[in-house]
């Protein structure tokens, strides 16, 4: 889902050039920014249109999680992420551009966590979106559709100690998420485009150390864009992808502000959604653990009042921390209670 | 605690009675602190400006990759390399222009580039984005922003008339450099997709192969850039003036040894009385140390402040020198830390301590009964002649033991060093010897007078004398070295430099182009490429430089030893000529053998000639242009120079500049090439000059402050002979004379010695420091013009205690008589 703290950090970097606390990165995203657009109810997503970058639109990202299992049963899970920042509503050519692109990749097992970054100029070609067929691409890393309807893709992405490889195939259609894909961040209005692929099936491999292993699961594709997402008060987010045993998808999230803000979306096997509302849902942190000098939930029980939805749940390896240069927690997990399966959590802002 | 105050207000009365020596004193030691402090702040400023300028490529340790063959590279090669996996960041470095003045920019990409690049801790990341704001921004040292007369913030334009970023001052920026986004580089460069290197970072491991193949062998890596080299390369230049700076000190404490022996004498009665008093021997001793603290504290301060001023003063020169001879950019702004003021204190106290140590022990062990004599000091003169002897023979014998013993820069520094020192503590013998010679062949009784006293006045006088000596044969000595190498280096810069035009393009196709050009073209009677290319022989930095088999260079190119036909040896066989310096660095000789790594594999040549390469800090080899071709794949093809008709120089080069403008990064014709390699020498000795100048200035100050010390003492000496019925004023007058005959007896003594330094500078330290021998030059009219500067400097230091002594009153003279023991 959206990496808003990182964005939001990064940003400042570039902009005010300081080292900067989280809370005055949110105060810089809730900002507006009168040159770029805005997301606005009703504003229509057009495939495969959208599928492309927004150089309207301030931040944007493509976002890949995947819960995967080996041929020996072990569980892995695989994170790619690219984002776009711009701090101009137009795009140049050569170094004049103003985009900045940011990748991040990732793999997880029981016993480690793998990760990368890499950071690439727009206007040069190291990094960038092509639609039609879709391919996006920041240095030897890509995430392409291997046909015109994106129903099939390939993933990769490399790094000293790791790399994949994953043909993604899906069989059911893009899913908008909030109402047509127009999601509300908070009670002020802030928002965002936001739309998933929940039912991509993965069938690839990961190198780990040099040894190579086959990996077969499910991933969950995120796209989201937006200019001024944040409210003020707004430190960091919970965030939550779920693959239910029955093949039902649910995403959740929390924005943690003075008042917390939750929404979340249930999925049919169909491609049905539903929107959850606020009071419907509930967040507990069961367990904290300190990473990396941050005091971090790893076990959650999360409720859906009105499906009688209740879960716990467990990550596959607590430090899932991504110490990149904006750091935060993303890893898999799995839940019991009166449903079971894999997803993924995603935390920022501790 | 009591006792210690009035102990020290006592001793500090004495002063009181005798400014003057207080003054000696504390001079001496300011002089000394100055000197040394501004050659150190010399120093620590271009090894902070080396640090600098290294951090650029190899802070965090960077691997850097350039083009295989010089020049820039399109930036395609970069994406595609990324593309690929490999983590490069893309730079571009050159020259732009802004008001005039020459400075090297360099284009980075703050997002790829490894993070510490060039800028201090915790700086880096906040400073790399910085160029990435919206108008971006252009880091600069505070003293180059200073230098362009800009402030922060502002925009200036380059001479190209590219609007660079607003100026941003970060003083982790080398100084000279402009730091910017590799975007505005492009811009500010004329180079649009252009680069000229990619750097990554050390831990990454770069796969050779992998990239010769994605930029089909058109990059390579480099192991390690010259630039960071800066430092070792010169060490030996410091060295030299870390040997000034010391040849100063030991001048400075001579002076203050003089004049602390003397109150120790005149104080020793003072000192008795407070211990027939009660005060214990330790007490004094304490309170002789606070008194010290308290010199230490006021010449301290001094002589930080004239350190700081003679540093600022030659620093522009040290600068300029730096820069010509290694390329060195160095801060002409004094920045100075904390370290390098306190050692000026530490040095300061350590002169006060040392030349009172011999008090300080005395004290301790002052027999309370004894009468005073307050100028025994002087009836020891015998002894002390012997003792001066002795010490004088160690020198030497240290000095011939190091002689064959030594091999490195420092065992010969202090070779000479012990050279001198046996010399100047020789001198109050040989003046003692003299004296003794005129004493027995003088007639007139004034004049046996005149030597006999003479020898009783050598000790006073010996430390100043010895000073001025020291001053006066290092002035012989260097200046010799000096203007033998002037002469030798201005001989071969004319044979060296015989093209007419030399020029460097900014590709090696461009390079192509031009020369295809320049072979058709009816004013140019000859195309010479100087392609080259670099090496590596036993850790030393090597260029290889190609020659055409061409009448410029047989007919002109200076050898030291060649064998016979070494053109056509050179040109038809697997011939090399080699550099003096290279040649003495691996110890081979002409018809030895040599592996030589090329860019393939390694090729066995035999030496076929002996260069000479003065002022080249790294090693050089020349073969032939076809066989650097065959052998260095990866030479940088970018150098050419021209023969022209004189009448032609500035006509060819304005046609090349119209047709080709952009694809010649530089051209300059032999007249510019000449002045520029002058002007980097005339610098280097300007400091030599300066410094000699302030060092016989110190010398005369010693003497002077000697002088005016004795001068008091004296009057015991003279008011016998002014009762027997001489005037003063003929007294006085036989002081000046005598005063004279010290200074030529000094400067006589000075000549041979003078030889002797420029003997070992020309034979062992630039041997060792720089690779090269100059022939030995003598220059008697120079030691005329020393011996002179000597009686001059004698002249006027005696001036005012001589006027002293012939105004003085005939009631001081008979006062004499009235405390006669």
């Amino acid at each position: 889902m959206l990496d808003k703290y990182i964005i939001s950090t990064f940003i400042l970097l570039i902009f005010f050039a300081s080292k900067a606390s989280s809370e005055e990165n949110m105060n810089f995203l809730s900002q507006e920014k009168k040159e770029f657009e805005t997301p606005i109810p009703g504003g229509q997503i057009i495939f495969p249109r959208d599928h492309g970058a927004h150089v309207k639109f301030r931040t944007e990202w493509w976002y890949l999680t995947t819960n995967l299992r080996a041929d020996d049963g072990k569980e892995y899970g695989c994170q790619w992420t690219l984002f776009r920042y711009a701090s101009e509503p137009l795009m140049r050519s050569g170094w004049d551009d103003r985009t900045i692109w940011m990748g991040h990749a990732a793999v997880t097992n029981l016993n480690e966590h793998l990760y990368a970054e890499t950071l690439a100029r727009g206007g040069i070609g190291q990094a960038a979106v092509e639609n039609e067929p879709f391919n996006a691409f920041i240095d030897d890393w890509s995430f392409t559709a291997l046909d015109s309807n994106f129903s099939k893709a390939l993933v990769t992405a490399s790094a000293q100690d790791f790399s994949y490889k994953l043909q993604l195939e899906r069989n059911a259609p893009f899913v908008l998420q909030g109402v047509s894909g127009y999601s509300l961040k908070s009670h002020g209005g802030q928002a965002s485009y936001y739309y998933s692929q929940p039912f991509f099936r993965v069938d690839g491999e990961l190198k780990i150390h040099n040894q190579s292993i086959h990996v077969t699961g499910q991933g969950w594709m995120d796209r989201e864009w937006s200019s001024q997402i944040l409210a003020p008060d707004q430190k960091g987010w919970d965030w939550f992808s779920l693959h239910l045993a029955d093949g039902s998808k649910v995403m959740l999230f929390r924005l943690r502000g003075n008042l917390s803000y939750l929404s979340g979306n249930w999925i049919m096997p169909n491609g049905d959604t539903t929107v959850l509302n606020e009071n419907d849902i509930k967040f507990e942190p069961l367990e904290e653990r300190n990473i990396d000098h941050h005091r971090i939930p790893t076990r959650w029980r999360l409720s859906i009042l009105s499906r009688h939805f209740i879960i716990e749940t467990k990550s596959l390896n607590p430090n899932s921390w991504m110490s990149v240069r904006f750091p935060y927690w993303e890893g898999p997990i799995s839940f019991a209670g009166t449903s079971q399966g894999v997803g993924y959590l995603e935390m920022t802002g501790y | 605690m009591k006792q210690i105050f009035w102990s020290l207000a006592a001793l500090l009365s004495h002063w009181r009675k005798h400014p003057t020596s207080l003054a000696t004193l504390l001079i001496g030691l300011s002089i000394a602190t100055a000197l040394w402090s501004g050659v150190q702040a010399l120093n620590t400023q271009a090894r902070s400006s080396y640090t600098r300028a290294a951090a650029i490529f190899n802070q965090g340790n960077t691997q850097n990759i350039i083009a295989q063959q010089g020049g820039y590279f399109d930036q395609d090669l970069f994406i595609r390399l990324r593309r690929s996996g490999l983590k490069v960041s893309p730079m571009l470095e050159g020259i732009i222009y802004l008001q005039k003045k020459e400075l090297k920019i360099i284009g980075v990409e703050p997002l790829t580039s490894p993070k510490n690049l060039a800028l201090e801790e915790g700086h880096s990341l906040k400073s790399s984005f910085d160029i990435l704001d919206k108008e971006g921004k252009a880091l600069i040292s505070p003293e180059t922003l200073q230098r362009l007369g800009s402030k922060s913030g502002d925009r200036i334009r380059t001479d190209h008339g590219t609007l660079l970023p607003p100026l941003q001052p970060l003083s982790s920026v080398p100084p000279g450099v402009i730091m910017t986004d590799i975007g505005v580089a492009q811009k500010a460069l004329l180079r649009f997709d252009k680069l000229s290197r990619l750097i990554v970072d050390q831990r990454a491991i770069l796969n050779r192969e992998l990239l010769s193949r994605l930029t089909n062998s058109t990059l390579k890596i480099i192991e390690s850039e010259e630039g960071n080299d800066l430092e070792r390369l010169t060490d030996s230049f410091h060295l030299n003036l870390t040997a000034f700076g010391m040849l100063a000190f030991v001048v400075g404490f001579f002076i203050v040894n003089a004049s602390v022996g003397l109150a120790f004498e005149q104080r020793l009665p003072t000192l008795r009385t407070l211990r027939a008093l009660g005060a214990p021997a330790y007490l004094l001793v304490i309170a002789m140390l606070i008194e010290i603290a308290g010199f230490t504290l006021i010449a301290g301060l001094i002589g930080v402040t004239g350190g700081f001023l003679i540093a600022q003063e030659l620093l522009p020169n040290v600068a300029a020198s730096l820069e010509g001879l290694y390329g060195a950019q160095i801060s002409s702004q004094l920045s100075l830390d904390k370290n390098w003021f306190f050692s000026a204190f530490a040095m300061a106290g350590a002169g006060a301590l040392l030349a009172n140590a011999a008090g300080l022990i005395k004290t301790l062990r002052l027999p309370v009964l004894n009468v005073a004599k307050p100028i025994a000091w002087r009836e020891m003169h015998y002894g002390y002649l012997r003792r001066q002897a002795l010490f004088s023979l160690l020198a030497f014998i240290i000095a011939i033991l190091i002689y064959f013993l030594g091999n490195n820069l420092l065992s010969g520094f202090i070779f000479i060093a012990c050279g001198l020192l046996g010399a100047a503590m020789l001198l109050p013998f040989i003046l003692t010897l003299l004296l003794l010679f005129g004493e027995t062949q003088a007639q007139h009784p004034l004049v046996r007078w005149l030597f006999a006293d003479g020898r009783q006045e050598i000790p006073g006088l010996s430390l100043a004398l010895m000073a001025l000596l020291l001053t006066l044969s290092a002035n012989i000595g260097i200046g010799g070295m000096v203007s033998g190498f002037r002469e030798t280096f201005l001989a071969w810069l004319d044979e060296r430099l015989v093209a007419e035009i030399y020029y460097e393009t900014v590709t090696a196709d461009d390079a192509r182009e031009i020369e295809a050009w320049a072979r058709n073209d009816r004013e140019i009677k000859a195309v010479l490429p100087v392609w080259r290319a670099k090496t590596m022989i036993d850790n030393y930095p090597v260029e290889i430089m190609g020659m055409t088999f061409h009448d410029t260079y047989i007919k002109h190119f200076p050898l030291l030893s060649s064998k016979e036909n070494v053109w056509e040896n050179l040109h038809e066989n697997d011939s090399i000529l080699i550099s003096e310096q290279l040649a003495q660095r691996l110890k081979i000789n002409i018809n030895d053998k040599l592996i030589l790594p090329t860019s393939e594999n390694n090729w066995l040549v035999t030496i076929a000639g002996i260069f000479p390469d003065y002022g080249n800090p790294k090693g050089q080899i020349r073969i032939d242009h076809n066989r650097l071709a065959l052998h260095f794949s990866d030479a940088a093809r970018t150098h050419y120079s021209l023969r022209v008709a004189p009448i032609s120089i500035s006509s060819v080069i304005t046609r090349m500049k119209t047709v080709y403008g952009e694809k010649i990064l530089r051209i300059i014709d032999q007249e510019e090439v000449k002045k520029i390699s002058i002007g980097i020498f005339e610098k280097t000795f300007m400091i030599t000059g300066a410094l000699n100048t302030l060092m016989l200035i110190v010398s005369a100050v010693a003497l002077f402050t000697s002088l005016l010390t004795l001068s008091n003492l004296r009057l015991k000496q003279i008011a016998p002979v002014w009762a027997i019925g001489v005037s003063r004023q003929r007294l006085a007058a036989i002081e000046l004379i005598r005063i004279l005959i010290f200074a030529a007896g000094v400067a006589l003594v000075a000549i041979p010695l003078g030889v002797f330094i420029t003997w070992g500078l020309v034979t062992i330290i630039n041997v060792l420091a720089f690779g090269w021998r100059l022939p030995l030059h003598v220059y008697p009219t120079h030691w005329l013009i020393v011996f002179v500067t000597s009686l001059i400097t004698a002249f006027f230091a005696s001036l005012a205690p001589i006027i002293q002594l012939a105004r003085s009153k005939p009631i001081d003279l008979l006062k004499v008589f009235v405390n006669a023991r």
